[in-house]
């Protein structure tokens, strides 16, 4: 192995890092909000990219009916309960605010000749059309198990995980597919080709990072969102609108993912059921960081990416047996430094 | 007993006359329904009552089917030897794996075990020998005393003796000593070693079991299909097990059945309607099992057996034996007015801050101690010192002469200590009788093998009549076979003084025994101290009500800010100034 090897593998490693890390703070973000393990996250990422790659082919994309579908039940819901009270009135509000952005989305679709359309824009309509699902999925599945126990919540998020790989193989088939490159250009480094994409990624990764640690240690937003995770009980009592921060979270978390897809889409091949191994590797990263760090969960969200990219020279065959297994030593030094987690729900 | 059979007998019947009713392709579905049945019962052990969550019983499964497999199809073994390989290599596979990740708390595990059910996942496909993502084919059939198992009529039968067994063992094995252990195993591991149960043991235990039934059904599936490859043994197969017992009932050994028949016949419905509707099926069917099971647990999370047992009639509790034909071993009870327990120099801190210092009591036996102070006075810590909850930072405390600051709470009731909780710990749905045989745990001694085949009823009996005896003596003999969690908060806090009485012990440790109760509750409370006191027994309790407290205690020690305020009898406490100065707001 010489040193453009290694460098080409470390360049790959921290590329990978970088959308783990993503992955592993939006895990980290809705676990301390809402205390589920949002399995899911990967299928964002998925979604996401899969979503852009249907567009600069010009054509529909699925993620629009899953939209709209799931914009009519969770109003339905919605609407019907508030029937209930008796406050008609509202009715029309929850209409607009639900259907609202939906329609919107599939009359631009409808319109505009989408491969013609600049990237940017592509970008856009691809974050606007994946980022509503976080909310949507709060509102229609975990609302109403959110006082639940941890673990029926990480039963739930399989059970939502197993169904958006599904649907996902309706939406988008089961071709893999790249997105185009947002930057094509590879410049040297002294000797060491660098791609920009790289670059790319690496950045935004790193500014969402300093962005979301900023938000939750200083903002009190975010520490509202946090003490709804801690006590949901206590924070209803001191005003914190518990349903609505886990909405927030999962929104954030959503808005991560596809992010998240729109910087890997054009790096890697990816298929509708490839958002589950990026999921498990970001939980590593975030179960290193122990569900509760930023920083650490990102810093191992880089290393779990360069091992991975090390491992796949070294072993590919053992790449994920390498990966996994690394998980349970981890596992167990937290489980001896918090004992008795069981007996405190 | 009979009432027990009955059930298994006609899994046996359908199991054998299903292949002269059914067509083939019937016969077939049901035995993969069996197949996955003996995975799920493995788990409604594991998950809906031993509370551990696994998403990687099919690894199990692939470990027992492969070790078959390669056995039978490289080395020209009987499968017979696949069989035992295979669950020996699941037995040593399991154990370490237990060991590694069944200390993981709370959500860490289930992440652990989807963790190593890929890792095994993957290893399936790239180990050598293994035959890669293709897989092994052409394994020859299982043989019985020249009966050749091969048509999915010979399976049946097979399949549903093994199952009906399992059945038997699992059944068996709830229903006695080990069984009440594992199913403290969910939420109240803390009481349970408190009773003396050694908690990690009965995990681990029913994590082999359930990990050694995945490895029969791999084997039987093996050598159903002929073939073996990696995608059967995928973490996905392990979700859908875990959606079987979702679906079915997480927490009854039939719900097991139930959920493994309901996934196999809809998955066999959605093939054949959704091609028609999609083109496609793979993958469209787990849209429809995902929303299933997320309705079931937004709606109905006891999953849908408990919705259907209203149609079945309930099973009566057993009649239990008058008199046992052996009791239980006591033990010797010290000289009255001996100290029992002595504790001194007690340190204790929480980071800055100093909980005990300094502090000492001593409790007698055949006396009732009180120990009580303000709130805030470190009561509950001192508690949790002398119960071994907590480790004193320095002190000692001495019971009988030896020391046992630092022993786990387990050692310590299995000296002859035992406690009550100020907030009471009993497991709800379980009988007022179950909850008391919990606290005899620790003078039985059958294992898990004599407890599944059932081979220790004489020393169950025991047990019970023991859990009785203590029952009827604090007079909550009418709730007998009542769910303890129905009963009214008062008499719940007098059940745990039962489970404590039931391990014989030396010395009571109750925590606030009084709070909650009516006034008549009180006086028969403090009437079954006074009795117990005559037994010789010694008592400590923590206790705000005065009233109980003076009426009864032989000793009383007060306790302000971590330390030792005052001691004496209630007489000399009540005149103590410095006593009175703490509770009345002192004169200087």
């Amino acid at each position: 192995m010489d040193i453009s090897i290694l460098a080409f593998l470390a360049q790959d490693g921290l590329t990978t890092g970088a959308i783990y890390a993503l992955v592993a703070l939006a895990l980290v973000l809705v676990f301390s909000v809402t205390r589920t393990i949002l399995v899911c996250q990967g299928d964002f990422v998925t979604y996401s990219a899969l979503t852009l790659a249907t567009l600069q082919l010009g054509l529909m994309p699925g993620t629009l009916w899953l939209l709209l579908g799931c914009s009519l039940a969770a109003c339905t819901l919605d609407s019907i309960a508030a029937l209930r009270r008796g406050q008609s009135r509202r009715v029309p509000g929850l209409l607009a605010r639900y259907l609202g952005l939906p329609t919107v989305l599939w009359v631009v679709l409808d319109t505009f000749e989408l491969a013609g359309l600049p990237a940017v824009l592509q970008i856009l309509l691809t974050l606007a059309l994946v980022t509503p699902l976080g909310p949507l999925l709060y509102r229609l599945v975990y609302q109403r198990v959110a006082e639940t126990s941890v673990l029926l919540l990480l039963i739930v998020s399989v059970a939502v995980h197993i169904t958006l790989v599904g649907i996902s193989l309706l939406m988008f088939g089961a071709e893999g597919v790249r997105t185009d490159a947002l930057a094509e250009a590879v410049f040297m480094l002294g000797e060491l080709p660098v791609g920009l994409q790289s670059l790319l990624v690496i950045a935004s990764a790193l500014l969402l990072i300093g962005l979301l640690y900023a938000f939750f240690g200083h903002s009190l937003y975010g520490k509202a969102l946090r003490a709804t995770a801690l006590n949901r009980k206590g924070a209803q009592l001191v005003g914190i609108p518990t349903q609505l921060a886990g909405k927030a979270a999962f929104g954030l978390a959503a808005l991560i993912g596809a992010i998240s897809g729109v910087l890997i889409g054009p790096l890697t091949t990816l298929y509708y059921d490839s958002g589950f191994l990026i999921s498990l590797k970001g939980f590593v990263a975030a179960i290193f960081g122990g569900l509760a760090s930023y920083p650490i969960a990102a810093a191992s969200a880089f290393f779990v990416g360069v091992l991975e990219s090390f491992a796949n020279f070294g072993a590919s065959a053992y790449k994920e047996v390498i990966v996994f297994t690394l998980v349970i030593p981890v596992l167990l030094w937290l489980s001896l430094k918090h004992p008795h987690l069981e007996e405190q729900h | 007993m009979i009432r027990r059979l009955i059930p298994l007998f006609a899994l046996l019947l359908l199991a054998g006359l299903a292949p002269v009713l059914l067509p083939t392709f019937h016969v077939t579905l049901l035995n993969y329904i069996g197949l996955y049945s003996l995975v799920a019962l493995g788990l409604v052990l594991l998950t809906g009552i031993g509370g551990m969550t696994s998403f990687g019983q099919a690894a199990f499964v692939g470990i027992g089917a492969y070790a078959s497999a390669v056995l039978t199809t490289q080395y020209g073994l009987s499968p017979w030897l696949g069989l035992l390989a295979g669950l020996a290599i699941t037995l040593v596979v399991a154990t370490s794996l237990g060991l590694l990740t069944l200390r993981l708390a709370g959500h860490y595990l289930p992440i652990g075990t989807l963790a190593w059910g890929l890792a095994l996942f993957y290893l399936f496909g790239n180990l050598p020998g293994l035959g890669g993502f293709g897989g092994l084919q052409n394994l020859p059939n299982i043989s019985l005393f020249g009966w050749q198992v091969r048509d999915p009529a010979d399976f049946s039968l097979l399949i549903g003796l093994l199952l009906a067994i399992s059945l038997w063992l699992l059944d068996n094995l709830l229903h006695s000593r080990q069984g009440r252990a594992i199913r403290t195993l969910k939420d109240s591991a803390g009481m349970a070693e408190a009773m003396g149960i050694d908690t990690a043991r009965s995990r681990l235990q029913v994590f082999i079991i359930a990990a050694l039934l995945a490895a029969l059904s791999g084997w039987l599936y093996a050598h159903l299909q002929r073939v073996v490859n990696p995608t059967p043994f995928s973490v996905v197969m392990g979700i859908e097990y875990l959606f079987m017992i979702v679906l079915g009932g997480v927490a009854s050994l039939w719900g097991a059945l139930l959920g493994a028949a309901l996934l196999t016949l809809i998955k066999q419905v959605l093939q054949d309607v959704l091609p028609q509707l999609f083109g496609h099926a793979d993958n469209v069917e787990m849209i429809f099992f995902g929303v299933l099971v997320i309705l079931v647990l937004q709606y109905a999370r006891g999953g849908l057996l408990p919705l259907l047992s209203g149609l079945f009639p309930r099973a009566q509790p057993r009649p239990l034996p008058e008199h046992p034909a052996h009791a239980l071993p006591r033990r010797t009870m010290p000289a009255n007015g001996q100290p029992l327990m002595v504790a001194e120099g007690l340190l204790k801190q929480f980071g800055g801050l100093v909980a005990n210092k300094d502090m000492g009591l001593t409790v007698n036996g055949a006396e009732i101690t009180a120990l009580i102070g303000p709130n805030g006075a470190g009561k509950s810590t001192l508690f949790n010192l002398l119960s071994g909850v907590l480790a004193p930072n320095a002190g000692q405390i001495v019971f009988l002469g030896q020391r046992i600051d630092g022993l786990s709470p387990r050692a310590i009731a299995r000296l002859g200590v035992s406690r009550t909780f100020q907030h009471v710990r009993l497991l709800p749905d379980m009988s007022v009788l179950e909850n008391v045989a919990l606290g005899a745990h620790a003078r039985g001694e059958a294992g898990l093998l004599r407890s599944m085949l059932h081979l220790e009823r004489e020393e169950e009996a025991a047990l019970l009549a023991e859990a009785r005896r203590q029952i009827e003596r604090v007079g909550l003999g009418a709730a007998l076979h009542t769910p303890a969690g129905s009963l009214p908060l008062g008499q719940q806090r007098i059940v745990e003084i039962a489970r404590a009485l039931c391990s014989d012990p030396l010395l009571l440790l109750l925590d606030e025994p009084a709070a909650g109760l009516r006034h008549a509750e009180k006086q028969a409370l403090a009437h079954l101290l006074e009795q117990l006191r005559s037994e010789g027994l010694g008592v400590l309790l923590v206790e705000h009500d005065m009233e109980f407290v003076m009426g009864l205690a032989d000793q009383i020690v007060v306790m302000e800010f971590g330390q030792r305020l005052a001691g004496g009898t209630p007489l000399q406490i009540q005149q103590n100034p410095a006593v009175l100065a703490a509770y009345l707001g002192g004169v200087e």
